[in-house]
């Protein structure tokens, strides 16, 4: 089945990763179906989520092809995506969402 | 083309399965109802506890469950038995038999021993196994088809390997003209908006965001406040950040179809397409809303493995992690797991799911199947009288 890879994108608009298994610092992200080669920043623990694209502060986090919140700093390439750097989306959010899909 | 093996029954509905079932209406008689059933070899008990004390809507609730569960086309014939003067047997008899369906009832009642009642019963059911016996299948399009979709025990893989791919499999189906079923309002609550905006049209949408809403009032009237506890501190751990995330990775289960309906607990849909149905996360009743509601083959994601199975239609376990396969295999149908340890992708997976659900249409058995399975169990909006 080729290469061994350790995370997964789950649509292609995504903006995250999911970590297959448990990553170590310096470790390089390998996706299946290749993307650029990311370099992980923190350890990143199975079934959690690695940025891979840069996401600016108040800018969408996409899990699923969907918002699943909002970040609230700048997130790098290769950072972990968790509660520290995210919130839940205001009723606010959710109705701005309804005019871009 | 995709095609399967089934029975056509005399409403036009075609089952994969030709099961004898006999169902009480009352729990009193749950213990006669596995009694009866155990008389006749490869009958099917379909056993619930619920009972004549009820209020109106959840009285009205089970009738329609029991209806829809005596009359599935994965039921050659069924028998009730029922209790007491005021049993709503008889009418549902009555009901099904004039869609075609080979139904019958017993009501035990003073006028009549118990021991004659179990004799009644048995020949009913001996001649009902010897009529389904020379029932013939024929070939049916994969448009005739109705899949529900639900979870069990989730655990951190199931929104990464087992949903999507069983989202996958869900595209598919619609593609080819089927019919899917996602269920489980509960699960919903946060990201409601995302399944709205997949609506058809407003009307849907609407429908949508009123019964995710409901669903948190009433939750909200017994103190529980669903937004506020999740995701839960385990589920954070699991690295789920936002209540989005954690309902997406359950709704993602329908895929990316347009939602065509949104259906009552045990309704039949109208559309073909992508459906929701009103049920709670419990997954036993929801699973029997669901085949009430029409399903003849059920898909269900669990990553502790739920044993969950269903007396009539036969329930395909996706397992979400390496562990739960390597640790039960003979509890599951499709190893989403594959996607962590093995390379598979998403899309593979759908295809396997595809693959198994022509196979079990055409009478392979299931995991659940195998191990009878049976769980039955009917959605309470209210307390009993």
């Amino acid at each position: 089945m080729g290469q061994k890879v350790n995370a997964i994108k789950l649509d292609e608009k995504d903006n995250v990763a999911v970590a297959l298994e448990t990553l170590k610092v310096g470790e390089t992200l390998s996706i299946k179906d290749g993307i650029e080669e990311i370099t992980v920043l923190k350890k990143i623990a199975y079934g959690h989520k690695v940025a891979i694209s840069s996401i600016p502060n108040d800018g969408k986090v996409i899990k699923y092809g969907e918002c699943m919140g909002i970040a609230t700093m700048d997130i790098a390439i290769g950072d972990h995506v968790h509660v520290l750097n995210v919130r839940g989306l205001t009723e606010e959010d959710k109705s701005f969402q309804k005019e871009v899909y | 083309m995709r095609t399967f093996e089934g029975y056509r029954r005399a409403n036009g509905s075609i089952g994969v399965r030709n099961h004898i079932i006999v169902i009480n209406t009352v729990g009193e008689l749950a213990g006669l109802t596995n009694k009866l059933a155990g008389l006749v070899p490869g009958v099917i008990p379909v056993v619930h506890q619920a009972g004549q004390s009820q209020y109106s809507e959840d009285s009205e609730q089970t009738i329609k469950t029991l209806e829809g569960t005596a009359g599935h086309a994965n039921v050659s014939a069924a028998l009730f038995l029922g209790m007491g003067s005021k049993d709503p047997a008889e009418g549902i008899v009555e009901t099904l038999k004039k869609n075609g369906h080979h139904v019958h009832s017993i009501i035990f009642d003073k006028d009549k021993s118990i021991t004659e009642c179990l004799k009644d019963g048995k020949s009913w059911l001996e001649n009902a196994m010897k009529r389904s016996k020379e029932e013939k299948t024929e070939k049916a399009d994969i448009s005739e088809l109705i899949i529900g979709l639900e979870c069990g025990g989730s655990d951190a893989w199931s929104g990464i390997t087992a949903n999507p791919s069983i989202g996958a499999l869900s595209d598919l189906i619609v593609e080819d003209g089927g019919t899917s079923i996602l269920a489980e309002t509960t699960e919903a609550v946060g990201a409601e908006h995302i399944l709205a905006n997949r609506a058809v049209n407003q009307e849907v949408s609407n429908r949508f965001l009123e019964i995710v809403k409901r669903y948190e009032q009433r939750a909200k009237a017994v103190g529980e406040d669903i937004k506020a506890a999740n995701p839960s501190p385990g589920n954070k751990t699991g690295g789920l950040t936002t209540l989005e995330e954690k309902s997406l990775g359950c709704i993602k289960k329908g895929g990316n179809s347009t939602l065509m309906e949104v259906i009552d607990y045990a309704h039949k849909p109208r559309e073909k397409g992508f459906i929701f149905m009103d049920t709670p996360g419990y997954d036993v009743e929801s699973v029997v809303g669901l085949v009430a509601g029409g399903a003849q083959i059920v898909l269900f994601s669990t990553g502790k493995g739920s044993p969950t199975g269903s007396p009539i239609a036969p329930v395909i376990k996706i397992g979400t992690n390496p562990k739960l396969y390597e640790n039960m295999p003979e509890h599951i149908d499709v190893n989403a797991g594959k996607i962590i340890d093995q390379n598979y992708t998403i899309e593979q997976i759908g295809e396997e799911i595809y693959t198994k659900i022509l196979q079990v249409a055409n009478g392979e058995s299931t995991a659940s199947e195998k191990y009878k399975n049976h769980e039955f169990s009917i959605w309470r909006l209210a307390e009993t009288q």
